[in-house]
């Protein structure tokens, strides 16, 4: 794997009073009961994980459960109550204000919700805004925000105000926003929670394509189950202020570490979300049909092929070298069985 | 028994009701009782009791508790005079250096304080006034009157008039565009050739020091208060009472502390115009959506960026209705702090009322209110500006607006030395119109109003004794009959049932704080000059507002007659109805009127506005008529705002009955304006304007506290 960008020591956020007295007193076993009663909610608990470079984690939680809470937590928009937070090796609860500005300014991009925009500054404003703060020239952040109008498609409506735009657009605006300064670091909160069903899909599209041009180190928050796997290279799905699972789209739709985890698997169609090498069987390599896939391919794509087979299917790497083996109803399975037992 | 647990609580308030006209009737007048006695309380005679407190001998008539309750504050003016006079004259004495004699001299530090503050205000108003009139005050200030004797050619010379309306139209130009341009081009030609030039200057100069000093202090303020909740908790008690005390009421005050003068103007208007521009900047912040606050921290920007490129630009529109407020209490104050001898056009304002010359007041007051309003919409202009970062232009068009402000520079120069020339040994017209020299449409408006005199006197007459006599007098002696206990019941019985024991006890305290000062009887007189006018503008607001809302254009059309009405300055209301009705009563409860249904319109308008068009929808599909739809869906949903607008109407209607004074009634503001007078007065007019203000923060808390409860009955917000 290559370098951690984003790493998270048992991180915890407890809003209230006394909370950093309680949970020293708790030894890390926080109950968010007892917390509760005494005046304190909590929104992290003990959370711990890695973002890879270029990795794209998605943090999937219906609302409550801590996932905004966690992602301000990382780009200290509030300081975490307890852990450690290390940006690339740098121990983000350490920095002083003046630090903590620079590495926003130059490493740290958000984008919001509500979209956040600034209502008295047109679009190529709203979009320079984070240059001009740098104390970039106005012509060289014009210039900037033009490139950037271009990158999301908005060319000429950069004059328009906020107000002005649709709710697309206008997120547009705050992507192209939280791009300007070229960050490293992508934090995304809810960006297309509040769009029409249609416009997120386009959005979620371009977003990937974009991702694949840009290949930033990613934070994505988001409710929708759908969006995560769609997107995601690994989901961490948060309840209750507490992580219940972290793992890659497939192992959380195959294994479901809880009874939490497995409501939202359910009504999970696998074979869309699923490869071969998912569901393949790397033992028996013998006994094989004429029929090869590839291990990369989404079981949806190659159902059909397989299930006319009635040998066992060859499966292959990308070299062409066999791997493993699929029984045809290994895809029934997948597709139909499994879904109330486990896989 | 079914009625009363339907509805409970309709007969806790005819319960409440019951036992105040009770106890009204079993409470006798006194025999020897004089309603509104003068001074009566100050003057010794043997039927006096006597009591003494700090030190101070409070003389007074005692009665029955029931009936009036004993001025147990009545050493409350004398204690704040007193303290004043200590704090100005006695207390802390240190030694500073003083320049003209060259050595130390021994002052009262806070004498000091108030004496430096002063020159420094007195300069600034003596820059901008010598800049657009011309003078060596502000020479000397720098250099010394030996030197201006050495070189008697220095003098700054003041623009002439065709500059500073050729820039006016300029700005407005480059602000705004054609229409405020025009505007303001013929606004200064009107004052000109009106011969308003000078006062309309010298008022000008005193708003440009004041309106950016209270503007800047209100945000200042306002900010402090937003980012720390000690700094708020502070300010908000201060802050409730200046929304409500009466603009006279500081001036006395101001008068022991700064003497006479713009300076002292300056001060006591920053006094009233800060506290609004506060509570506005508050508001402003707090509605900041946490997201945009979070977008600009991850922009990296600091603390100072963050409070002037997102935080005070997102709340521009209730920051920008704080410099809209800051400007009508500057032009407000402008003609009123004219008592304490500020200069300019509230001082010609007040002579030609006090001259009965209604023409020439006319005349001052439109100047007063054009200035207001060009003001108002030039700063309403700069907020929205807009910069275009993608015209391709050249260094004239770029810097067109300069070079047109310096061809007019040039211009109007050359027009007035040619100017010396035409009118020899005259004034020169192109220079400065001097006052009386410009044309004078007074005997005009002077003959139209003798006309309307002579021709509708006998009808103005019948009105004028009808509305007295048979409405006013009994209204008068209704509320002069109310026992102080009784009242007392009323207003704390209304408190807990409106609040509970909060509001209550809130309510007791300030109307305790009226009944035990010694002017009882005066406060009853302001309630109910301020009753008659709410209940009127009430009617014709709601009225007006309900019908202008049936049709969007009218209602936009009138939200903007509310908006030039609000720019007047509150004094300029009282001229028409002197014109009509002279010195009466009536012509204060009409100018009340007029003033305070400003916000009832304007609030019956939003609150109808703000009912969701869903429900309109929904309304309109179960069939309703449009009668129905505004009596069980509307009306109802738009009752709290509308219930603000009381409140503001309470607050416009104080003032307006305050200011009536200056015409002459019996109410509070007689004696405010009576203590601007007395050597004395500071005490007395400070405990008045805090009287005045608890009526007001009475009426505040109780409907406040309404709709609240409403609002989260109703579930709006």
């Amino acid at each position: 794997m290559s370098e951690t960008v984003i790493k998270c020591e048992s991180v915890y956020k407890i809003f209230g009073e006394n909370a950093k007295k309680m949970l020293e007193e708790s030894n890390g076993n926080v109950d968010a009961k007892t917390f509760q009663e005494k005046g304190c909610i909590v929104g992290v608990n003990n959370a711990s994980f890695e973002v890879a470079k270029g990795e794209m984690l998605v943090v999937m939680g219906l609302s409550g459960s801590g996932k905004s809470t966690l992602l301000r937590c990382i780009s200290r928009l509030t300081d975490a109550t307890g852990g450690k937070i290390f940006i690339e090796g740098q121990d983000l609860l350490d920095l002083n204000n003046k630090e903590l500005i620079e590495l926003r300014r130059n490493k740290m991009g958000m984008v919001f919700q509500s979209f956040a925009l600034l209502p008295h500054k047109t679009v190529v404003e709203n979009i320079a805004f984070p240059l001009q703060i740098k104390g970039t020239s106005t012509e060289e952040s014009i210039g900037r925000a033009m490139e950037m109008v271009k990158l999301v498609g908005l060319d000429g409506r950069e004059n328009y105000f906020p107000r002005e735009l649709s709710g697309g657009q206008q997120q547009r605006v705050g992507i192209a926003r939280s791009l300007a300064v070229e960050p490293d670091i992508w934090f995304l909160d809810e960006p297309f929670s509040a769009l029409d069903p249609l416009i997120r899909k386009e959005m979620q599209d371009e977003f990937l394509r974009l991702q694949e041009k840009l290949q930033k180190t990613i934070m994505f928050i988001t409710h929708d189950f759908d969006e995560a796997l769609k997107l995601a290279d690994r989901i961490a799905i948060m309840k209750d202020g507490i992580i219940e699972q972290l793992d890659t789209p497939a192992n959380i739709v195959l294994n479901p570490a809880t009874e939490y985890v497995r409501k939202f698997t359910e009504e999970v169609p696998r074979e869309k979300v699923l490869i071969i090498e998912d569901v393949m069987d790397a033992s028996s390599k013998d006994n094989l049909g004429d029929l090869k896939v590839s291990k990369n391919e989404i079981i949806e794509n190659v159902a059909e092929k397989i299930l006319t087979q009635e040998k066992l299917v060859g499966v292959v790497d990308s070299n062409n070298n066999i791997v493993g083996s699929i029984k045809p109803s290994k895809i029934i399975d997948t597709v139909f069985g499994g879904r109330k037992n486990g896989s | 028994m079914e009625y009363l647990k339907k509805y409970p609580k309709l007969f806790q308030w005819l319960f409440l009701l019951i036992v105040f006209f009770a106890l009204c009737f079993a409470i006798d007048v006194p025999e020897t009782y004089k309603f509104i006695r003068g001074q009566a309380e100050f003057v010794k005679d043997p039927n006096q009791s006597v009591y003494f407190f700090l030190g101070k001998e409070v003389r007074y008539y005692a009665f029955d508790v029931f009936w009036r309750l004993p001025p147990l504050l009545g050493w409350l003016p004398i204690w704040i005079n007193d303290s004043l006079f200590f704090l100005m004259n006695e207390w802390m004495p240190m030694e500073f250096w003083n320049e003209d004699t060259q050595e130390f001299k021994t002052r009262p530090l806070l004498l000091q304080i108030s004496r430096n503050l002063t020159a420094f205000m007195t300069f600034l108003i003596e820059l901008i006034r010598e800049i657009l009139l011309g003078g060596l005050e502000t020479i000397v200030a720098f250099t010394s009157w030996d030197f201006i004797d050495a070189y008697p050619w220095l003098e700054l010379p003041g623009l002439p008039w065709t500059i500073v309306a050729a820039g006016a139209a300029i700005l407005s130009y480059k602000l705004s565009g054609k229409g405020l341009a025009l505007f303001a081009g013929l606004t200064m030609i009107y004052i000109s050739i009106f011969g308003q030039w000078k006062p309309s200057m010298q008022t000008l100069s005193f708003i440009l020091v004041a309106a950016p000093l209270s503007f800047i202090f209100g945000l200042g303020l306002g900010i402090a208060a937003y980012k720390s909740k000690r700094v708020e908790k502070a300010l908000y008690p201060i802050l409730l009472v200046m929304q409500t005390m009466p603009q006279y009421a500081v001036l006395v005050p101001a008068l022991v502390l700064f003497g006479v003068g713009d300076h002292a103007a300056v001060i006591i208007t920053m006094v009233v115009a800060v506290p609004p521009m506060i509570l506005l900047t508050i508001l402003g912040l707090r509605a900041i959506p946490p997201e945009v606050i979070e977008a600009g921290r991850m922009s990296g920007c600091t603390n100072w960026q963050l409070m002037l490129k997102v935080l005070i630009p997102t709340a521009r529109r209730d920051i920008l209705i704080g410099v809209n407020q800051v400007i009508m209490v500057c032009f407000s104050m402008a003609v009123i702090s004219a008592f304490i001898g500020a200069k300019g056009l509230g001082f010609n304002l007040l002579l030609a009322l006090n001259q009965l010359n209604i023409g020439l007041a006319l005349e001052a007051g439109l100047c007063i209110s054009l200035i207001a309003i060009l003001l108002d919409k030039m700063s309403l202009a700069w907020a929205n500006k807009q910069t275009d970062y993608f015209g391709n232009l050249t260094f004239l068009q770029r810097n067109k607006n300069v070079i047109f402000f310096a061809a007019s520079f040039v211009i109007g120069i050359i027009l007035a030395y040619v100017g010396t020339f035409i009118f020899k040994g005259n004034f020169n017209y192109l220079f400065e119109i001097p006052h009386n020299k410009g044309i004078s449409t007074a005997d005009f408006w002077n003959k139209g109003v003798d006309w309307i005199f002579d021709t509708f006197f006998v009808y103005i007459k019948a009105f004028n004794t009808w509305l007295i006599q048979d409405v006013l007098q009994p209204m008068r002696a209704l509320y002069l009959r109310m026992p102080a206990v009784a009242t007392l019941v009323l207003a704390v019985g209304a408190g807990y049932l409106i609040g509970g024991i909060r509001s209550a006890l809130v309510v007791a305290a300030l109307t305790l704080f009226i009944a035990l000062s010694p002017w009882w009887d005066r406060a009853l007189v302001t309630l109910y000059m301020a009753t008659f006018g709410v209940v009127i503008s009430c009617l014709i607001g709601f009225t007006v507002g309900t019908l202008c809302f049936q049709n969007k254009k009218s209602a936009a059309f009138m939200l903007g007659v509310c908006d030039i009405f609000q720019t007047f300055p509150s004094f300029v209301y009282l001229i028409p109805v002197m014109m009509l009705f002279g010195i009466t009563d009536t012509s204060v409860l009409i100018a009340v009127i007029v003033y305070a249904t400003i916000p009832a319109t304007r609030y019956t308008i939003e609150g109808l506005r703000s009912v969701p068009v869903g429900l309109h929808e929904a309304a309109t599909m179960s069939g309703v008529n449009k009668f129905q739809r505004l009596t069980k869906i509307e009306f109802p949903l738009a009752f709290p705002h509308m219930m603000l607008g009381l409140n503001q109407t309470i607050v416009f209607a104080l003032f307006m009955v305050i200011i009536g004074a200056f015409i002459g009634t019996e109410d509070l503001g007689q004696y405010i304006l009576k203590a601007l007078s007395d050597k004395n007065g500071a005490g007395i007019g400070l405990t008045l304007g805090i009287c005045v203000a608890f009526i007001g923060l009475i009426f505040d808390n109780l409907i406040r506290t309404w709709v609240g409860k409403r609002k989260k009955h109703l579930g709006i917000d």
